[in-house]
């Protein structure tokens, strides 16, 4: 298991030196000058070359590249231009209110997934399986950004039980998280009914059936584990859209997070933010691509395996 | 042994019309498409026509969804923002699927250091968040129509050409290839006429869910104002126009949401019709 991690581990380090490449090219791609940009037209070609000298823009683009790379090793990812705060910190304070929020949607996301695709795989071609089905795809289907208005309309506007906006209590944290959770739902339900009916038809089901083993027992203890390994990889992999869903969830709520921090940086071409709050993002999914590797190897006894067979051989 | 005469294509379209979903899908986006073309002849009003007397009033018969902040009638900005999407949808699915496709078939069929390489780029840019990448594209390259469709190209591009790349390795070394091979074919030639085509099936699988997934991350990014700019209309922006009057002219809010979810409904169906159309063998 050890070994398996480890060399997980080593896939980290590269992938996060083509990510921090990516992201300083894309902020690159950025037609004219960025001093310029960022400085407004009020500024003089004295402030303008001061600036530049300043973030180093007057250095060739690959030099520019490793002074970011060794400066954000060093967990210097540079200044906000507007608030003038370093960007690790204008992250770092946000970081919270966004894991919580990914947080509680992920949850709940999961709590309303997995029961719906596993009563539709247990009651296939039903009314109840097409109505989850049809569940899932709505929920794959409407775009978040609606679907937090119409709840914002629902249930702080016409019946209002819950805040529109803010941060701070429990309360503000429901609408957002519902959001988040449809599309996540609508993944989880697909992808627990799609691996059930996989696992239900297999001989070892079937075994623990004849045995006479209650059929609460084979469902919970036979068919249900085996049919989570497929949901914990793919719900790992929807883990961008989660993050993505978090940006628009976070701005339409004015919930104080590091995506509604990314749009207004983008908005005030607040450069050093911009790409500070991409890398973070990237770094999150790499993080959790990591975990959900080591996760699923401990969720399938045939890759623990596989690891000690060969270290067995080796030996 | 017989053999299969039935022209593949017509078989697919069988297996399709018996998929209700699938059939109902497709009779939507024709629907939308056609509305989209003939938008000047369905529209009942001016897109940008501002009517300060009318503005916000809700559905009648007058205004059949109700008008908007200045007064322009919501249906017939619907219909011409439907010409926005489509295209947007089309436009960068085709840009990812072409330069995802090339990628991924130089990588599969080359292999070696050139695969590496081109894969492990395409691992990084998975590893962004596609929505997150699209909008760091936008907020660098600036937000106009160009650069919105460019920048969820390029956020679906990494999925082709994974796909294309599997495909073109489990061929390479095909008896098929290596004759067409023998017989001088060009490598540029085989890719094209032997690699690609073998892919199509779930190469249009993936496109057909891919336009839906595209519609809707180009609405979310005109939403939060990195894409289409007003007056233009366009669902996202709409959407976002009609916040500030959530209380008082829902209406203005709830329409173009139901669009997008109309058109990304339809082809999301459409897409797994054909899925199971073109791979019997998913079939359940």
């Amino acid at each position: 298991m050890l070994r398996y991690t480890m060399r997980r581990l080593t896939f980290f380090p590269p992938i996060l030196l083509g990510v921090s490449l990516l992201v300083f090219t894309i902020m690159h791609l950025t037609p004219g000058d960025p001093a310029e940009i960022m400085l407004g037209t009020e500024a003089t070609p004295l402030q303008i070359e001061q600036f530049r000298r300043n973030l180093g823009l007057d250095q060739p683009v690959y030099i520019q590249y490793f002074i970011f790379l060794k400066n954000a090793l060093q967990g210097d990812l540079g200044r906000s231009i507007r608030t003038n705060n370093p960007v690790l910190e204008e992250i770092l304070s946000r970081f919270p209110a966004t894991a919580m929020l990914a947080a509680c949607g992920l949850a709940l996301g999961i709590l309303l997934g997995f029961p719906l695709g596993l009563t539709a795989a247990l009651r296939q071609n039903t009314a109840v399986d097409a109505l989850a089905s049809f569940s899932a795809l709505l929920g794959f289907s409407i775009p978040n950004f609606w679907a937090s208005l119409m709840l914002m309309l629902l249930l702080s506007i016409v019946i209002p039980v819950l805040p529109s906006s803010g941060y701070g209590t429990w309360q503000h944290l429901v609408l957002p998280s519902l959001t988040l959770a449809i599309q996540i739902m609508a993944v989880i339900a697909r992808m627990t009914r799609s691996s059930m009916l996989e696992v239900i038809r297999q001989d070892y089901v079937r075994t623990a059936q004849a045995k006479g083993i209650p059929a609460f027992f084979v469902l919970a203890h036979h068919s249900m584990r085996n049919a989570l390994i497929p949901v914990v990889t793919i719900a790992g992999l929807y883990f961008g859209l989660l993050l993505g869903g978090v940006v628009v969830t976070e701005t339409v709520f004015s919930y104080p997070g590091i995506g509604r921090m990314l749009i207004d940086a983008i908005r005030a071409h607040d450069y050093p933010l911009i790409q500070g709050g991409v890398l973070i993002f990237g770094v999150c999914i790499c993080a959790v691509n990591l975990i959900v590797d080591i996760v699923y190897a401990f969720l399938d006894p045939r890759i623990r395996a596989q690891y000690r067979s060969r270290r067995d051989a080796a030996a | 042994m017989p053999i299969d005469k039935r022209n593949p294509l017509r078989e697919t379209w069988r297996r399709l019309k018996m998929n209700k979903p699938a059939v109902c899908g497709l009779s939507v986006i024709a629907i939308l498409i056609t509305s989209a073309m003939l938008a000047p002849w369905i529209a009942p009003y001016d897109p940008a026509a501002m009517d300060v007397r009318a503005r916000l009033q809700g559905p009648s018969t007058k205004h059949f969804l109700g008008t908007d902040n200045f007064g322009r009638d919501i249906f017939s900005r619907i219909v011409y923002a439907g010409r926005i999407s489509l295209v947007i949808g089309f436009v960068a699915v085709g840009i990812g699927a072409v330069f995802g496709g090339i990628t991924g078939a130089v990588s599969g069929y080359y292999g070696k250091g050139l695969d590496s390489l081109l894969m492990r780029t395409m691992d990084v840019i998975l590893s962004i968040p596609q929505l997150i990448l699209a909008i760091a594209v936008v907020g660098a390259l600036g937000a106009n129509l160009i650069n919105l469709m460019i920048a969820v190209g390029i956020s679906v591009l990494p999925r082709y050409a994974r796909l294309v790349r599997a495909s073109a390795m489990s061929l390479r070394d095909l008896e098929f290839i290596e004759a067409a091979r023998a017989a001088g074919a060009s490598d540029l030639r085989i890719i094209v006429q032997n690699i690609i085509p073998n892919c199509m099936a779930p190469l249009i699988v993936l496109s057909t869910l891919g336009v839906a997934q595209a519609i809707l991350s180009a609405a979310t990014l005109s939403f939060l104002g990195l894409g289409i700019q007003p007056p233009t209309p366009e669902w996202g922006s709409m959407l976002s126009d009609g916040r500030q009057f959530l209380r008082n002219a829902p209406h203005i809010t709830i329409f173009p949401g139901i669009a997008i979810m109309i058109i990304v409904m339809a082809l999301n169906m459409l897409g797994d019709g054909l899925r199971d159309a073109l791979d019997p063998k998913l079939r359940r």
